[in-house]
């Protein structure tokens, strides 16, 4: 046992002084903050761009209201031809050309710009002009406008979670959905990162054929496991100071600009002349703080080790048979696929209905389990399901682990041999 | 004193070959035994059940008069054939990590390694990592790896493959301080010439087999042919029928150099008297088979089978 613990600390410390695992543990943290902190910032700009757009507009109907929120319009008194003209030199965004028309094919409606409009402007436009023109055609059937008044209603659908004790919780589905999906991706990348790791680390043992000078102090049952762990434990630590680092970051990035935004403060006053529609910031925050994120790290960190066990072991038995990175491409494939299986799972099935049968499955059966439970756990897993999938996780890696023991001991000392399937079964029918 | 190691009825088996069939083996204390064979024959195998890297499937081993057992991984220092060090690691680091694996404290292995360097005058090494080392440099650090830890069976694989004449002669002179101060060592080569200067003791595995075993003198005895080389002035022919004229060759002018063999067990005097009746003798000798000769008399014997 103190021998196996030699190795892990071995196995650590290799790893953690490297400078790559330096540079990727601060780096990347660094990197997270600094897109949120580039989208942020960029999406603050184009909100103080958008209210400075001016639209001029040229109305020959006479029944067009200017809604002022997101354009400032300006209306002229030309005809077309000289306001195009006068465009040409002006610095406004647009020029809005409203023709006489009939009310029942009102074409003709023009947007003159300078730069092609986003899809999104066009639609603001379009949908400012549908709702007059709906009006109008109302008053045209001698409607009343108290009952247009009535007739505006805003319906915000609020997601209401029974949980189990019976108490409702307020969810939001598409963060519900990016937390699993994020953690799906994490784990699959984790998985394959350490797990390449590992197979890497025997492969160089056994080239450098220090190997067998190993296997003479310790079994090499000890020698796997204790690389695995030793591996197990790199993950873990890059992982935690991943969560420490992209967490502060983050809420300074946040803090940072979220003092600085706009139409937060518009959107709180809007708040408080409506208490049911929510600004979305503060919607997303509360909903943030509605995810058990200590649940979510709980099970992550279960599935990241169950998951890299199942695989470690896996990847550890290709390590040990063959000589070189390359010999071992051709028997990645098989360990590959489930991790496919499960990452496409993630984003058909489980995006769809992280309920359904399939995912159900996928997020029970131990080869698919770490990545599928993950893409589910944030909208809730029945404990029935979770500790059937975490029992079946146990037993998966105890099983690969079995099996790849036994491959690995008879592996590491072959040396030269053409290995196939075959090969691979003989040394694991093999006595010790 | 009880031997350093005994063998008995070790059997493995893979699933199409045997590797050792029923080998037994006596290993005295403080001797250098040579475990010869050629490649392939379950040296090897042999050597990874001792040191516990592989079961046998039958037969005991006993080492300094106790079962073997795991906890004896610190008795025993091994050298592969096939063996490297961790090339990304540090001199000192490697060493300490490899002592701690055979059971040393990391202050014991700490010391340990740096009084080896010392002696090796490596010191400046401690803190090179193994893959800037020229390979002679890390033979002396995988032998320090080996013996480091002060087992009292040391083991090697064909231990100077690899190694230049210089360092071999280094090694040489370690083994036999190692030796004196009481250590048994095996020796696991094909190399004739370093079993006749090393060993005294020699035991040969062909085809999975012990074919021979005992001291270097008992078995060049058992092997001996009473076969002699005179040289003589003067061609001759043996009268007696006691001998046979194996060659005669003519070496210069009229002195020649005979083979001759006594059908019986003559004693070298009655021989020498019988020459002189016959020619004038400059040089009598008799011819001692080499290990390589015995070597290849059997392992060749075998495969006649």
């Amino acid at each position: 046992m103190n021998k196996i613990f030699l190795i892990i600390q071995r196995e650590f410390l290799n790893r953690v002084q490297k400078k790559s695992f330096l540079i990727a543990t601060i780096v990347l943290p660094l990197i997270f903050p600094a897109i949120m902190a580039v989208l942020v910032y960029f999406s603050i700009q184009q909100k103080k761009n958008a209210t400075r757009q001016t639209i001029q507009y040229v109305d020959e109907s006479g029944f067009f209201v200017p809604d002022t929120s997101k354009f400032v319009f300006k209306k002229l008194v030309t005809d077309v031809k000289s306001a195009k003209e006068a465009f040409q030199t002006s610095d406004d965004y647009g020029l809005l050309y409203i023709p006489h028309f009939d009310l029942s094919h009102p074409n003709g409606v023009t947007l003159y710009t300078k730069v092609n409009p986003s899809p999104n402007d066009i639609g603001n436009l379009e949908g400012m002009l549908e709702n007059q023109i709906r009006e109008l055609k109302m008053r045209k059937f001698n409607v009343d406008q108290k009952v247009l008044d009535s007739l505006k209603t805003d319906v915000p659908i609020e997601n209401l979670n029974v949980a189990d004790a019976g108490q409702e919780k307020k969810s939001n589905s598409n963060i519900l959905l990016g937390v699993g999906i994020a953690c799906g991706i994490l784990m699959y990348m984790f998985i394959f990162i350490y797990g390449a790791q590992i197979m890497q680390g025997i492969i160089e043992e056994k080239t450098s054929k220090v190997v067998e000078v190993i296997v003479s102090s310790v079994r090499p049952f000890q020698l796997m496991m204790g690389k695995i762990i030793g591996l197990a434990s790199v993950g873990l630590l890059q992982f935690l100071i991943w969560i420490v680092l992209i967490t502060t970051l983050s809420s300074v990035v946040l803090a940072y600009f979220g003092v600085q935004m706009p139409q937060q403060q518009m959107m709180q006053e809007m708040a408080q002349n409506n208490p049911n529609v929510q600004a979305p910031p503060i919607a997303v925050l509360e909903m943030m703080s509605q995810i058990p994120f200590g649940y979510v790290i709980f099970n992550f960190l279960f599935y990241f080790l169950g998951g890299y066990l199942l695989y470690g072991a896996l990847f550890a038995a290709v390590g040990s048979a063959v000589d070189s990175p390359a010999e071992a491409q051709q028997f990645m494939f098989p360990i590959t696929i489930p991790l496919l299986i499960s990452y496409f799972g993630l984003f058909t099935f489980i995006m769809n209905d992280p309920h359904s049968t399939v995912s159900v499955c996928l997020s029970i059966i131990p080869f698919t389990s770490p990545i599928a439970m993950m893409g589910r756990i944030a909208f809730g897993v029945p404990g029935w399901q979770l500790a059937l999938s975490m029992v079946s996780l146990i037993l998966g890696f105890m099983l690969t682990t079995w099996v790849a023991g036994r491959i690995y001991r008879v592996g590491i000392l072959m040396h030269g041999t053409k290995i196939n399937y075959k090969v691979m079964a003989k040394w694991f029918m093999m006595k010790g | 004193m009880e031997a350093a190691l005994i063998a008995q009825h070790v059997t493995k088996r893979y699933t199409n070959h045997v590797a050792l069939d029923q080998v037994s083996l006596t290993i005295p204390q403080q001797t250098i035994f040579g475990l010869l064979g050629p490649n392939g024959a379950g040296k090897t195998t042999l050597i990874r059940i001792i040191n516990q890297i592989i079961n046998a499937d039958s037969g005991e081993i006993s080492i300094f008069g106790e079962p073997l057992q795991p906890k004896h991984i610190g008795t025993i220092g091994y050298l592969p054939e096939e063996r490297g060090l961790y090339k990304k690691l540090k001199v000192g680091e490697q060493l300490i990590y490899l002592a701690q694996l055979k059971g040393l404290s990391r202050k014991d292995a700490s010391e340990k390694s740096k009084a080896w360097m010392r002696k090796f005058e490596i010191t400046d090494w401690w803190n090179k990592k193994v893959e800037d080392l020229s390979k002679g440099m890390a033979q002396k650090v995988q032998f320090i790896s080996t013996v480091m830890h002060e087992p009292r069976l040391i083991i090697l694989d064909e231990p100077f493959s690899g190694f230049d004449p210089v360092n071999a002669q280094l090694i040489t002179q370690e083994i036999l301080e190692l030796k004196a101060k009481g250590c048994t060592v095996i020796f696991s080569t094909h190399r004739m010439e370093t079993v006749e200067d090393l060993c005294d003791h020699i035991a040969l595995i062909n085809k999975s087999k012990k074919i021979l075993e005992g001291s270097k003198k008992q078995v060049k005895d058992t092997y001996r042919t009473n076969t002699f080389v005179v040289e003589h002035k003067g061609t001759f022919t043996l009268a007696s029928d006691g001998y046979e004229l194996v060659e005669q060759k003519s070496i210069e002018d009229s002195f020649f150099r005979s083979i001759v063999r006594s059908q019986h067990i003559t004693s070298p005097n009655q021989l020498i008297r019988d020459l002189t009746n016959v020619t004038e003798v400059h040089s009598f000798i008799e011819k001692i088979p080499t290990m390589s000769e015995i070597f290849i008399t059997l392992v060749k014997g075998g495969s006649d089978e």
